[in-house]
């Protein structure tokens, strides 16, 4: 563990000594709750309606498949037109796109800033490393399903996969988020024990606490 | 590039001299003798730029071979030195006071080798890998794909080919 | 309100073992995270740094996310099986791995690629360095802020990718160089379309110049920044556009050439300042002779002959003992893979010695010290990294 995630005692600015825990004092002890679906259905089926058409992506290239988010954000493809758009920070952000093949490293960075979207939100997984491993079936240091750590809702396949069918795979996103059936942050809920027993499992140097946000 | 090594010769007990282009050799350098060589190549011969430093694991003499490969812009040659070391435990003197980007070099060998460079900077960080438990990656009695096995759950369904016997059924179904 | 004085006091002091006196809990300095997941980096990687103030006094890279173990895989990959894989260690300029890997091969197994597989292997590769360079011209600019240019570089860098995938079938991955040769000829009327593209390339080429290399703002801040000093060069290896920019025309083109850079009519692109300025500069003049390049080699490549040279039954295809190092000068520097082969159908050891090896670590480490945070973004694009080739 890094020395400055280690208890230990500070003095303050105004001389006074206190303790502090950063893996305990810095973050929300409290796991993740199912988010129960409006009292109304047609209540619920508004919200979904906006859902699906606010979908901002988180800005962080996990992998290769980052390099085809760029071309849509221009006119070319343009993703702004369907109310795709890209935000630097996981606060602003409901939809994560694992762009590749995660390694163990990365994987912990993605759980961390995953856990740190706000609810409702989105996994779509890119390309076929994502799903099965693909080309890095036999690496020592890529996962090879990304369901076994994270929801996902949709999952594009191709290596890599062309901004063409990144649209369509949004598409089938909104279609998923329109139907209701986009549960992956709850899903993450009900199973975290699950998810966090499966990330424990490949992420050996786990110095985070387990829910971080 | 063959007077070069009749000059380094009457210097340096070297080995075997490899002459694998015109503009390219190799050269065995025994162990003591490999820091004064870099020093010589690198301030008398013109061979400032080091372009890479990697290890190739040679099992089965239980021997890591390393390689320094040195670029001489002006006379348009390359000339890779081989030291080799004792596989376990493996140790090797540091260069990173002749390049400093020889550090980088070094960190990544000692974690993908196993390779201890005592006294380079910031040797026994994370440099690729984080929370690494077993013996070095790229050594080769490491089995990444018994490890990813057992490591990463498969997604069922995927069917892996022999490409030799792929190819004979694909050419010649019946089998003759 | 007091300006800011350059009081050295308040720095830390330097161990006699050359590491920084730096007291965290001093309250004096802070660490900042720069990445992985941080808009104003290259790729996936993270600079951890120190700040006093908002003034850098530690950086230190942090790599390793995007690691796959290429060399460990392609040990246990007969060398055919190897292409599919070598052109994933670099995302925008991939057909660097797939020449290189393949001279490398072919040296070793002895096999002499056909003339016109030359022509077209360079005509790909001084394509995929244009590519490149469009790719970094959007993210310099972006690093100070002037989106637009982004936008036009990623536009004209479309149009290159339909003729790489009018060439080759693959936007991104061409997978073309075989060992022995390419796998096609050039399609019907591809060197006229080809042809128009590279003038709209100018054309854009030339809007990219009015509003970025003419803007105040760029040049307020890019000039004088990011010095990279002459006598850094060897030391650091440093090499391609930075150390051409530094006034060295260090260029492997020139140096060693391969391929069909000899017969081809071209000088170094050089500049003396070695700042930000200077090497945008140098790329954008490199990316002009690219495209010179890429006009000569249409104008004289042969149109008739073979493709691939004879090469054994890929499946059973042993390769005598021996090492070997192949360069190329891609977009960011040299480019180099280092071979071994032990006598079996395995490749033994696979080195990949990317350029941004030794400009993301070493060199970044060194500059970043004593810049502004606002200018660690620009500073760490201006070297033009690529994560991918550091840890593969």
């Amino acid at each position: 563990m890094k020395p400055e995630l280690q208890p230990r005692r500070v003095t303050g600015p105004d001389g006074r000594e206190f303790e502090v825990d950063p893996l305990r004092d810095y973050y929300c002890e409290a796991p993740p709750a199912v988010h129960p679906p409006a009292y109304l259905r047609i209540i619920e089926d508004l919200f979904n309606w906006a859902r699906a058409e606010s979908i901002w992506i988180l800005g962080f290239g996990t992998g290769c498949g980052a390099i085809e988010m760029r071309p849509l954000m221009t006119p070319r493809f343009d993703a702004y037109r369907y109310g795709i758009q890209w935000r630097p920070t996981p606060r602003q952000a409901n939809l994560f796109v694992i762009s590749g093949y995660l390694s163990v490293k990365t994987l912990k960075r993605v759980i961390r800033s995953y856990e740190q979207m706000q609810n409702p939100k989105y996994v779509v997984g890119l390309g076929s490393c994502t799903i099965n491993g693909g080309m890095y079936w036999d690496s020592y240091n890529t996962i090879k399903r990304l369901d076994d750590y994270l929801p996902v809702d949709v999952y594009i396949a191709g290596c890599m996969p062309r901004p063409e069918s990144l649209l369509h795979g949004f598409m089938e996103l909104k279609r998923i988020i329109r139907a209701g059936q986009a549960e992956g942050a709850n899903d993450y809920a009900r199973n975290f024990a699950w998810y966090k027993d499966n990330q424990k499992r490949v992420i050996h140097d786990w110095d985070m606490p387990d829910y971080n946000w | 590039m063959h007077d070069l090594y009749d000059r380094l010769k009457a210097r340096f007990p070297l080995g075997e001299w490899i002459a694998r282009r015109p503009d390219l050799a190799f050269v065995d350098v025994p162990l003591p003798q490999l820091r004064p060589v870099l020093l010589h190549l690198r301030d008398q011969e013109g061979f400032t730029h080091l372009v890479l430093l990697t290890a190739v694991d040679w099992i089965e003499t239980g021997e890591f071979q390393l390689t320094y490969l040195l670029c001489n812009r002006g006379r348009a040659c390359d000339l890779g030195l081989r030291a080799r070391i004792a596989r376990d435990p493996a140790s090797m003197e540091s260069i990173h006071d002749l390049w400093p980007t020889a550090a980088t070099y070094q960190r990544e060998l000692r974690e993908m080798f196993g390779i201890d460079f005592p006294g380079s900077p910031r040797l026994h960080e994370d440099f690729i890998l984080e929370g690494w438990r077993e013996i070095p990656p790229y050594r080769r009695d490491f089995d990444t794909l018994a490890y990813a096995r057992e490591t990463y759950r498969e997604r069922p369904g995927r069917v892996t080919q022999d490409p030799a016997a792929y190819m004979q059924q694909q050419l010649d179904p019946g089998g003759h | 309100m007091a300006l800011f004085t350059p009081d050295r006091s308040q720095y830390p002091q330097t161990r006699a073992d050359g590491s920084l006196d730096i007291d965290l809990t001093s309250g004096k300095y802070l660490k900042l995270w720069q990445g992985p997941q941080h808009p104003g980096i290259t790729g996936n990687m993270a600079v951890e740094l120190t700040v006093c103030g908002d003034e850098v006094v530690e950086g230190r890279t942090h790599v390793g996310y995007l690691h796959r173990g290429f060399e460990k895989l392609m040990e246990r990959r007969t060398f055919i099986q190897c292409f599919p894989i070598v052109c994933r260690i670099c995302v925008p300029e991939p057909d660097f791995n797939e020449y290189c890997f393949a001279a490398a091969v072919e040296e070793l197994a002895g096999i002499q690629a056909p003339e016109r597989a030359d022509w077209i292997r360079t005509l790909i590769l001084e394509m995929g360095r244009i590519n490149s360079y469009l790719m970094y011209l959007g993210g310099q600019a972006g690093a100070f802020g002037l989106g637009v240019i982004g936008q036009w570089t990623t536009y004209a860098r479309d149009l290159m990718l339909d003729r790489f995938e009018e060439l080759t079938g693959g936007r991104i991955y061409h997978m073309f160089i075989l060992p022995g040769g390419v796998r096609d000829g050039l399609p019907d009327g591809f060197a006229t379309r080809l042809e128009e593209t590279l003038r709209e390339l100018e054309t854009v080429m030339r809007d990219v110049y009015d509003t970025l290399f003419c803007n105040a703002v760029f040049k307020t801040r890019a000039c004088g920044l990011g010095v990279i000093e002459r006598d850094w060069l060897d030391p650091y290896g440093v090499t391609g556009p930075n150390a051409r920019a530094a006034g060295v025309p260090k260029d492997v083109r020139r140096d060693q050439p391969y391929l069909v850079y000899p017969g081809l009519d071209f000088e170094p692109v050089v500049a003396t300042d070695s700042d930000i300025y200077a090497r945008a500069d140098v790329r954008r003049r490199d990316l002009l002779m690219s495209i010179d390049l890429i006009r000569q080699i249409l104008a004289r490549m042969p149109h008739s002959g073979p493709l691939m040279a004879e090469v054994p039954n890929v499946l059973h295809w042993k390769i005598p003992p021996g090492e070997t190092y192949i360069r190329g000068e891609c977009s960011r520097g040299e480019y180099g893979y280092y071979l071994v082969t032990d006598g079996s159908g395995y490749p033994r050891r696979v080195n990949v010695r990317g350029p941004s090896y030794t400009h993301a670590m070493a060199l970044l480490e060194r500059m970043i010290v004593n810049a502004n945070i606002s200018d660690v973004a620009a500073l760490m694009v201006s070297l033009h990294t690529y994560p991918p080739e550091i840890e593969r």
